[in-house]
């Protein structure tokens, strides 16, 4: 019986071990974005666009984009303050410059501490990662805007963002 | 027995389809009363005004949203598509049995979608004439 139950909790540690190595390795790439788990922030920010990971931007550009919602990017988003406060809380607490988040710093390279750069695909790095992607590419019907990450990375949704 | 089953299958359905409806009923009874307190000759919703509301082009609001069915689509039982391309759930309630069930989202979505293609907010009359129409679609 002894054996039976070392051999388990060995397999129980072994698999811990693996999926905290699944997740630093995960963090670590520039592929894998970790998907919004606050239903409300999902819900709210995935009905018009994709409910785009925290991790994209730093807390500073969320927290002036969630000041502005009566004109995000031309169009009226805004929603009641006490919505607004919830999801303010989960954006900022899941940015890229956010602790626990160390690794997602590579992706704010070249952005000046001072800049809350409110457009994902303005980032440097955004910008270095689609260099391969053809002006014509982007005019496609399907794509609509740089914004559309799903019409290429099919996965986006659960953070999935390997070129495709 | 067949057709016993069949009648419990018909009478949860019919109670089910009530669950939903009466929130909705709420939501018109509320845009009644605010009608009629901003306009002492309003006399009920119309589905025909609604349907105007919804198909005609609009000034006032943005150039690349001058109708409801800029994003919605003309078909109103299809489902639309936002500006960035994400698909919308179709606005008829025949298709969409749980919208306009939650009071603060339809008035949420009002607020937003009227300043688009309008360039106001919409009056309870409009809302309630809207509301009328996708309930007959």
């Amino acid at each position: 019986m002894k054996p039976l139950i070392r051999s388990i909790a060995v397999g129980v540690a072994l698999f811990a071990v693996g999926a905290v190595m699944l997740e630093r390795a995960k963090a670590g790439s520039d592929e894998f974005f970790a998907p919004v788990t606050d239903p409300l922030t999902r819900q709210e920010c995935g009905s018009c666009h994709m409910a785009f990971p925290a991790g994209l931007l730093p807390a500073r550009s969320w927290q002036k984009m969630m000041g502005e919602l009566d004109n995000h990017f031309g169009e009226d988003a805004s929603v009641d303050a006490a919505t607004a406060k919830q999801i303010t809380t989960y954006l900022v607490a899941h940015a890229a410059d956010s602790t626990g988040y160390g690794d997602m710093r590579r992706w704010l390279r070249g952005v000046s501490a001072s800049a809350a750069p409110q457009r994902i695909t303005e980032l440097p790095k955004w910008v270095r990662e689609h260099r391969e992607v053809s002006p014509r590419e982007w005019t496609r019907k399907e794509i609509a805007t740089k914004a559309n990450c799903v019409a290429c990375h099919v996965d986006a949704e659960r953070g999935y963002f390997e070129d495709d | 027995m067949q057709t016993l089953s069949r009648t419990l299958f018909l009478v949860a359905l019919t109670a089910m389809s009530a669950v939903q409806a009466a929130p909705r009923d709420d939501i018109l009874a509320a845009y009644t009363a605010q009608a009629k307190a901003e306009d002492a000759t309003f006399a009920g919703f119309s589905a025909a005004r609604g349907e105007a509301l919804h198909r005609d082009r609009h000034s006032g609001g943005k150039a690349d949203s001058p109708s409801c069915t800029s994003c919605h689509g003309e078909n109103t039982r299809a489902a639309g598509r936002t500006p960035v391309g994400k698909s919308i759930e179709p606005v008829a309630v025949s298709v969409a049995p749980t919208r306009y069930t939650d009071a603060a989202k339809v008035e949420k979505w009002f607020r937003r979608n009227c300043r688009e293609v309008l360039g106001r907010e919409c009056s309870a009359r409009e809302k309630g004439d809207w509301l009328a129409f996708m309930t007959t679609q």
